[in-house]
């Protein structure tokens, strides 16, 4: 079973990749969403429009968010990977998918980059769920949250803070 | 200047509580080396080449006599006493424990300073005209813009892992004083018809490996969208710029591959999309900010001869380091770091600490930090003048050299750096032991050298009039000449005029060139119009006539 944090909260992950084995109570329940990379939704579009369950897309940092717009209300999750900690394109999409594209759904970071030292920032470009990298702890995560309460720019809910300079 | 509220003072002791984390994370064991990288470089923290190396933030090189005071203790006690002033208006200490660097920041925030983002591939400290506020010809007081760009830069949770570092100078005059035109952005104030004010936006200028000129991507932005035009260039970079080719990251880069007019036209898209969302500047935030930066309660004086009945030293002195004043009865003072026989730009605790009491006394209590590595006490009554000379001078500070050829510019090369392919602090040393002439400098007039250890160019070389690079030849340190480059209103970069040099060839090879402007210069003509008048021609000729180098 996978944990990850959803709104500050650890919780058993109830999505699973591509991939993945399903079922058996190693990533996602029965009814559990499955996430699949664009490069697979594009190629396999007719596959994707019927599949009935709960679907979600993964996202490369070179992917542009544009063309999830069309998409967007089938979608329940967003997963942006971060390969590393030092490439920030993903904190642009989801910015973008956020504030320009309207996306409500989970908007999830996931990779080797997403570590507890990533985390504030990523929640405040509108992340809701964190999937860390392997052998990161999730409390430490949870923790991280919350140090600052404090920012000059405008950003994402996620983070309760008690001031901020600039409005939007 | 700037007063940090309490959203400052919280955001910079949250952000000591999270490094002090972070270290002791690194410390045991927690987190690797490379782990540890980019959070110790995004708080100003290098492993060079004996000792780490903390580049500590001085924004737009404005610093309370308070704040000197504390960069002197914090020198003296965590490091070898003296301290670095770097051509991005920083300071640099050389020998700091890493153990220690959690409470040096604590010490630092404690008198409403820092180290973030001084490093790594983020929006770094934003530079401005050292004569911000006071010069004669300038539009505005860059300074509250700066402080606006510093505190939206901050940690912004978007631009903080951008493709490589990212620097933005500000210049409130037409004479450009912060080289804005090489820098990643630069922002030269202006005033529209109806004397509102906004900026000329340059963009992908830089020097380095590839040096470029900003180009114009916009001729005037109204004030009011600084923050969501920024947002939307950096938004243009973070996504496109390259990450596969570290010499290929900048945004030059990606001005060069797309053009300047697609540049154009995808940042004004983007602006315009993202208009509504962006930060915005209110009015009553940029007045907020005006306030800390209002004219000192100057005092009705006239303007004077202070050289009257002084001896020739003193008279050398003004003459090379104080500077016009908008104020009559007032004058800027320059506080040389370039005295014949000290590193460019190092200075001890002791002068630190008199500096701070001088500014004090004479100056508002305000000290100014160049990006040609000097200090500045900007307003200085005509009548203090003589007494601050030789309060100066009592500490090595008034070494009447100011714009003249051994007022040099120097990064701190191989002796401390580990990107750096060779020394520069011998070279410079040379260069002072060759030219300790007085009277030959000042016939000279005024000359620039700039020295960089390495591709990298943070000695700027590619401005200087005279540009010396290192470079590694086989394990030795050569030295390549550039001849031509200027940062200063008209931008330009120099021309390398042939086979690099060996380390002790270095200065000789300047005293050749100098020579030949010597001989071909008019009545009055300054080195670089010489040179621009004659082309590099005959400085070619005679640069290696003496002892060809083999290339």
């Amino acid at each position: 079973m996978r944990y990850i944090l959803r709104r500050r909260e650890v919780v058993a992950d109830d999505w699973r990749h591509l991939g993945e084995e399903a079922g058996d109570g190693t990533a996602g329940g029965v009814d559990g969403g499955l996430i699949v990379p664009l490069a697979q939704l594009r190629d396999a579009a007719q596959r994707w429009q019927s599949w009935s369950g709960r679907l979600g897309v993964r996202l490369t940092p070179a992917d542009p968010v544009e063309e999830l717009a069309g998409l967007l209300p089938q979608l329940g999750l967003v997963a942006v990977d971060f390969p590393n900690p030092g490439d920030g394109r993903g904190y642009s999409q989801g910015r973008l998918l956020r504030v320009r594209l309207g996306f409500r759904g989970e908007l999830r970071a996931m990779g080797a980059g997403v570590r507890q030292d990533q985390v504030f920032l990523l929640a405040r470009c509108g992340f809701d769920a964190l999937e860390l990298a392997p052998g990161e702890d999730l409390e430490a995560a949870r923790r991280a949250l919350e140090r600052y309460d404090v920012a000059y720019q405008p950003g994402a809910a996620q983070v309760a803070l008690r001031r901020q300079r600039f409005g939007s | 200047m700037y007063r940090y509220d309490e959203l400052d003072q919280a955001f910079v002791d949250q952000r000591v509580a999270e490094f002090r984390d972070q270290t002791r994370r690194y410390l045991a064991g927690e987190l690797s080396e490379e782990q540890f990288r980019p959070l110790r470089l995004r708080n100003g923290l290098y492993i060079q080449r004996h000792a780490p190396m903390l580049r500590i933030a001085i924004p737009y090189g404005l610093l309370s006599s308070h704040q000197l005071r504390q960069l002197a203790a914090i020198a003296r006690r965590y490091d070898r006493g003296y301290g670095h002033f770097t051509t991005r208006q920083n300071l640099q200490l050389n020998w700091p424990a890493l153990a220690d660097v959690p409470d040096i920041l604590a010490e630092l925030a404690t008198v409403q300073m820092h180290a973030i983002q001084t490093s790594s591939n983020c929006v770094r400290n934003v530079t401005a005209d050292h004569l911000a506020g006071i010069a004669p010809d300038e539009v505005d007081d860059p300074r509250p813009y700066c402080e606006l760009i510093r505190q939206w830069a901050t940690h912004h949770p978007e631009f903080t892992y951008l493709p490589r570092k990212f620097k933005i100078a500000v210049t409130g005059s037409p004479q450009d004083r912060a080289a804005s035109q090489v820098h990643d952005i630069g922002l030269q104030l202006q005033r529209d018809a109806h004397g509102h004010i906004g900026f000329t936006v340059l963009v992908g200028g830089g020097l380095g490996r590839a040096p470029m000129i900003g180009v114009c991507v916009r001729e005037f932005l109204p004030l009011s969208e600084l923050l969501a035009y920024l947002e939307a260039i950096l938004r243009v970079y973070n996504r496109y710029g390259r990450r596969d080719n570290i010499h290929k990251a900048r945004i030059k880069m990606l001005v060069k591959s797309l053009g300047v007019e697609r540049f154009r036209e995808q940042v004004e898209a983007e602006w315009l999309a993202a208009r509504e969302q962006a930060p915005r500047l209110l009015p009553a935030e940029v007045e907020r900010m005006r306030d800390f930066f209002r004219p000192h309660p100057y005092e009705t004086l006239t303007d004077l001869d202070p050289c009257l009945e002084r001896e020739p030293a003193f008279k050398a002195w003004y003459r090379y380091n104080t500077r016009p004043h908008r104020v009559p009865g007032y004058r800027a003072v320059l506080v040389s770091l370039k005295a014949h026989g000290r590193v460019p730009g190092d200075m001890d605790c002791a002068q630190m600490e008199a500096v701070a009491g001088l500014a004090e006394r004479v100056s508002f209590g305000l000290v100014r930090t160049t990006h040609t590595q000097n200090l500045l006490l900007a307003d200085v009554r005509q009548c203090d003048l003589y007494g601050l000379w030789r309060e100066l001078a009592q500490r090595g500070l008034a070494m009447p050299n100011i714009g003249t050829l051994t007022d040099m510019i120097a990064c701190p090369g191989l002796d401390f750096c580990s990107l750096a392919n060779a020394g520069t602090i011998e070279v410079a040393r040379q260069i002072q032991q060759r030219f300790d002439d007085l009277d030959y400098l000042y016939d000279l007039g005024e000359i620039e050298i700039k020295m960089s250890g390495c591709m990298n160019a943070c000695g700027h070389h590619h401005v200087g009039h005279i540009g010396v690079l290192g470079v590694d030849k086989h394990g030795e340190e050569w030295y390549q000449i550039t001849l031509g480059g200027s940062a200063n209103g008209f931008t330009a970069l120099g021309e390398v005029i042939g086979p690099s040099v060996p380390k002790h060839e270095g200065a000789a090879t300047i005293a050749r060139i100098v020579e030949v402007y010597r001989a071909l210069r008019t009545e009055g003509e300054r080195f670089i119009d010489t040179l621009r008048r004659v082309g590099l021609r005959p400085f070619k000729e005679c640069a290696y006539a003496l002892h060809p180098a083999a290339a």
